[in-house]
């Protein structure tokens, strides 16, 4: 009766995302970032647990801040420890 | 092996949640699944079911997931959990396929309180009593926060929503939260615990447990939502630790052995239950969040307030008897 359709294997993929979100940049989201003063830090590493984006990182030995990702939430430097965080403007 | 899990070492484990993703500032469901995700042990596969999480980290064609991540509908996140790890053993029995060659497999299902308490109940219940070995983590933000604040069977008691609104006739939600632990732990799984992401150690000690155990395990997670409780993005952390504070929501584990739940207090909840005069009045974890603010404006009712006090007593002093405290 009717002609044959393409069968699940001749298929293309169909919604499978296949870009890494790591090209979507959040940062302009925000209107502030966290400013670190490292001679407070003691390194404790929780703003990199607490961080939603993941954006700070300590590969360095000390926090760093990913920009392009942080959306300025300021999570950190409300939870920072020893309060060396602070939130300031970006740009 | 549980006990070398530091915060110095666990800094260095990679991130299975990438950036970019698109949920709100402020947000703790990210939080929640990056600690969860660090402490896999190895091939890990995960699936969403819809909520805040799903649509946020795989707008497409974007994914935020460096982990094999299958989407689910609302209802069927722990069939489909089910599903992966039934495959897996299919695959390693025939000696074939794609999942054949991993020893171990941690297969989590990741899912709000819309998907769990309500809309996910039976499909939860189902692979709990089959005994599927996967985790099962509930990120619960106390309402259907991805489409717009409203209520769930998670929302507590008085707390202001958009179908629950708060107003001259009702003071917000009228029926209290779903005991959901309870129910979980009545289908005698091997391990159930509660976490909060202020305490990112206890999360990730809590997740490896829970991927050792063999069976089906349960962490129900507290996820503060700034957008829908209405406080300040900043403050999320601060309002997920009141909330352990207050013993609004305490931090426990309960493992099944020998068909008895044996509930054990996490050090937070336990410093409280051996010096009770360090637990906070609830009213300070009410004061800080907007869907509370009818409570105490633009009169104070302080008979809702008292109600939720004794709730929040008699949970707490039910879960002392539990762990035999």
């Amino acid at each position: 009766m009717t002609e044959a359709k393409p069968g699940w294997r001749e298929l293309p993929f169909g919604a499978v995302p296949y870009k890494p979100s790591l090209e979507y940049h959040t940062g302009d989201w925000g209107v502030e970032r966290p400013d670190f003063d490292l001679e407070k830090c003691t390194r404790c590493t929780l703003c990199h647990f607490y961080c939603p984006e993941g954006a700070i990182g300590f590969d360095a030995g000390y926090p760093e801040v990913d920009l392009r990702f942080c959306k300025g939430c300021g999570i950190c430097a409300n939870e920072c420890p020893v309060e060396a965080i602070r939130m300031v403007r970006k740009g | 092996m549980s006990a070398a899990i530091t915060l110095k070492e666990a800094v260095k484990w990679p991130d299975l949640l990438a950036s970019g993703h698109r949920l709100c500032a402020g947000c703790a469901e990210p939080i929640i699944a990056r600690l969860v995700l660090k402490v896999r042990r190895g091939a890990t596969m995960a699936t969403t079911a819809t909520g805040c999480l799903e649509v946020a980290t795989t707008i497409f064609p974007y994914s935020a997931w460096r982990i094999p991540w299958i989407h689910t509908a609302f209802e069927n996140a722990a069939a489909t959990a089910s599903g992966i790890e039934a495959a897996w053993r299919a695959m390693r029995r025939r000696g074939r396929g794609p999942l054949a060659k991993y020893e171990i497999l941690d297969v989590i299902a990741f899912a709000g309180d819309g998907g769990t308490y309500d809309i996910g109940l039976q499909a939860l219940s189902g692979a709990l009593e089959r005994g599927h070995d996967f985790t099962y983590v509930l990120v619960d933000n106390e309402a259907y926060m991805n489409t717009g604040i409203q209520r769930s069977g998670g929302t507590p008691y008085c707390a202001w929503t958009t179908t629950s609104p708060a107003g001259t006739v009702i003071p917000g939600k009228r029926e209290w939260k779903k005991p959901i632990d309870e129910i979980v732990i009545a289908h005698e799984i091997p391990y159930v615990a509660t976490v909060s992401p202020a305490y990112p150690l206890d999360v990730m000690r809590k997740a490896r447990s829970a991927f050792e155990v063999e069976g089906p395990a349960f962490l129900h997670a507290l996820a503060p939502c700034c957008r829908g409780w209405r406080f300040p993005p900043s403050k999320t952390i601060e309002v997920a630790k009141l909330a352990v504070e207050t013993c609004f929501f305490p931090l426990w584990e309960c493992r099944v052995e020998d068909g008895r739940p044996l509930y054990k207090l996490s050090p937070p909840s336990l410093a409280i239950a051996k010096r009770p005069e360090r637990k906070k009045p609830v009213e300070e974890y009410l004061r800080v969040q907007g869907r509370f603010r009818h409570l105490f404006r633009p009169k104070r009712r302080e008979d809702l307030i008292d109600n939720i006090q004794r709730w929040v007593d008699r949970r707490w002093g039910m879960l002392l008897e539990k762990a035999g405290l």
